[in-house]
């Protein structure tokens, strides 16, 4: 895919004391709409500001539309639309006035562009008199995408768009990812809700720094090497602790409110938890397969790379 | 950049605290000044040393006298009889008429009076000798409306105590600068700082905007609205304390635009090295403020001051423009007095400027 729309090779940046990202190679195809999946300090806002010009890379090389980041900044200046993880609006500015604002400084105006945005600007439209500060959540959310799409830009990033905004308006902010991508613009996301990875084509799991895997949501899932049993009991306090003591035991973690149990053994009989279990006086035990989730294989990718680095440490 | 200055103007205008800043600040320094100094004279002890004792110095004499602002405290007789009615405190001004006085005014058409202040306090003696002057021009013109050869009485201005009169209407100057410099450099620091705290920093560093027209939309507002702040500054000094433009209006404003661009550059300079507003309201704080007013002649005076001290304020550019200031204003001087002072501030602004757009960074961090 060396003709992508964004590509990452060999991608690093270190801050004084932390690395932030090591050696990414991501390359992301045009249209796309592809996700970057991790917890808070995973790198992905490292990996945006790479990416947006802001910040060099302390080696390898990255493209956006074909521009160097490092060389060709102000090309990609023009083309892309980036929408930072705080909501970066004037908050003392109306709606109205932020949109045209920023359609000013790309020397258009709301008027030109209006029929990429009117999708997602109606829902604001009608408080376009109100300051930015006095909006809620789900509408700084759309304004800001609006100010990010006014300029047409041909690579739309967003970082954590959906952070601290209702479950309503983060499925309504999905729809409009998906318009969006049909119109031919590439989109890169990055979030650390797991759910929201399977509403994109591609995504790209994160941790430390590390990119663990990149596939389509399904085809991580589908790899997914065990099965994941959902483990409840009337002691859900001592549950963990009591199945990391059976010999089988792969992994154990919460997920939700009942406990992942994974095992190694291809021969496992999910009976052998229930006895287990009930030996150690636990009552009202249910154990129920459950489907691999996105957030099941992050847990799996996780405590291999953390195995990884152990194993690194004891050379 | 229309639409960026356009944004720039609409934050000012929205913030009651900026606003306040911008204009209720330099209203309520100048007139706290204008109430500290008093400018009335109601009653002021004087004493007359008339040598002539003819017609021409009675009328002269009654007419200060019937003016309401002048109390006779004393008539001296003798010229050594000065120092000691000044030296008991009381008396602020000795009207002194040469011997002949009236005779010579007929005959020469020329004489000579004296005005003898006390300069220990600089504006009442200023205030005095202005009203006393006032009223001998105003008799000299009544008498030469009927008399054909032009007449002339000459007044001579006497300081005592403090003859260069330090420390007259240093104020506004010094307000101004002051103010200037508060409004310029801390309202740009703390506008761009602005941007870098709540991150719109980021998105403005996306766009395809250069640095320089990000600097420039974010000065130019603060030049007309600190502009705007020097003339209402100018009027409330002229209008509130009889403070004297002597000079050239149009080239104090033009030196009041080169300072204000000097003052603005800083500012970006101290936003460019801080992250958030309150250190860059620290920043102008402890840099321009404190030094403004401690080293720039404002409040002490530069001979006064050590040596090492005296050599730090030469980088003050606030010593140089209120020395541009008082001589434009107070002595009515020139271009051709102050192109040095000039020339200094115009060098600080490319220094400062060149220095932010260097500094000024495409990237974060």
């Amino acid at each position: 895919m060396s003709n992508g729309a964004v590509i990452l090779q060999n991608i690093s940046k270190s801050y004084k004391t932390v690395k932030a990202l090591t050696e990414i190679n991501v390359s992301i195809a045009k249209g796309e709409l592809f996700g970057f999946i991790g917890p808070d300090g995973a790198g992905k806002t490292t990996l945006f500001r790479i990416l947006t010009t802001l910040l060099n890379p302390d080696s390898g090389t990255a493209t956006v539309e074909g521009f160097d980041t490092v060389k060709n900044y102000k090309s990609i200046r023009n083309i892309a639309g980036y929408m930072p993880g705080r909501f970066s609006l004037y908050q003392d500015l109306t709606v109205e006035e932020n949109l045209s604002f920023f359609a000013s400084i790309y020397n258009t105006t709301i008027e030109e562009n209006y029929h990429l945005i009117a999708d997602i600007y109606k829902h604001i439209e009608p408080f376009k008199h109100r300051k930015a500060g006095k909006l809620s959540g789900g509408m700084k959310q759309k304004l800001a995408l609006s100010c990010a799409l006014i300029h047409k830009p041909e690579v739309l990033f967003l970082d954590e768009p959906t952070t601290g905004v209702d479950a309503v308006s983060r499925m309504e902010f999905w729809e409009m990812l998906k318009k969006l991508r049909s119109q031919g613009i590439t989109i890169l996301v990055s979030t650390p809700y797991m759910d929201e990875a399977a509403l994109c084509d591609r995504v790209a799991l994160m941790q430390n720094g590390h990119v663990m895997t990149i596939d389509t949501p399904n085809a991580i899932i589908n790899a997914f090497p065990v099965k994941i049993y959902a483990v409840r009991s009337n002691r859900m306090f001592h549950l963990l602790n009591d199945l990391q003591s059976i010999p089988e035991t792969e992994a154990v973690y919460r997920f939700g409110d009942v406990v992942h149990y994974l095992s190694h053994s291809k021969t496992f009989d999910p009976l052998s938890i229930t006895r287990h279990l009930d030996s150690l006086s636990h009552t009202e035990i249910t154990v129920n397969q459950s489907v691999p989730t996105i957030e099941d294989s992050f847990m799996l990718y996780m405590r291999k790379s953390d195995k990884f680095n152990i194993s690194q440490h004891d050379n | 950049m229309k639409g960026f200055i356009i944004k720039e103007f609409l934050h000012i205008f929205r913030d009651l605290r900026t606003m306040l800043i911008l204009f209720g600040m330099p209203v309520v320094q100048v007139l706290l000044f204008g109430f500290a100094i008093t400018n009335e004279i109601n009653h002021a002890s004087i004493a007359i040393l008339d040598q002539a004792k003819d017609e021409v110095s009675m009328k002269i004499t009654d007419k200060i006298l019937s003016s309401g602002y002048f109390d006779l405290k004393a008539v001296l007789t003798h010229p050594d009889q000065i120092e000691a009615a000044f030296g008991e405190g009381v008396i602020k001004e000795v009207v002194v008429f040469e011997p002949g006085f009236g005779r010579k005014l007929e005959k020469e058409g020329k004489a000579n009076m004296q005005i003898i202040t006390d300069a220990s306090d600089p504006n009442t003696a200023n205030l005095l000798y202005n009203y006393t002057s006032g009223i001998v021009r105003d008799y000299s013109r009544e008498m030469m409306e009927n008399k054909t050869p032009p007449m002339q009485i000459s007044i001579e201005s006497n300081m005592m105590y403090n003859p260069e009169l330090k420390g007259v209407f240093m104020f506004v100057p010094g307000t101004i600068t002051i103010l200037l410099m508060l409004v310029s450099a801390m309202m740009t620091s703390i506008s761009i700082a602005r941007e870098k705290e709540l991150g719109t920093m980021e998105v403005l560093l996306v766009s395809p905007l250069k640095p320089f027209q990000i600097i420039i939309g974010k000065v130019l507002p603060y030049i007309l609205l600190s502009f705007t702040n020097a003339v209402v500054i100018l009027v409330l000094a002229f209008t509130v304390f009889g403070m004297p433009i002597n000079g050239s209006i149009l080239f104090l404003l033009l030196e009041s635009i080169l300072f204000i661009v000097m003052a603005l550059s800083m500012g970006i300079f101290i936003s460019t090295v801080s992250q958030t507003q309150q250190q860059a309201m620290l920043l102008s704080m402890f840099v321009l403020m404190l030094p403004t007013i401690l080293l720039s002649g404002f409040i002490f005076p530069i001979e006064n001051m050590p040596l090492p001290l005296q050599i730090l304020s030469n980088i003050m550019p606030s010593k140089w423009f209120i020395i541009i200031v008082k001589s434009i204003m107070i002595k009515g001087l020139g271009i051709t007095y102050v192109w040095k002072e000039t020339l200094i501030l115009l060098g600080m602004t490319l220094f400062f400027i060149g220095l932010s757009v260097k500094k000024f960074n495409i990237r974060l961090g």
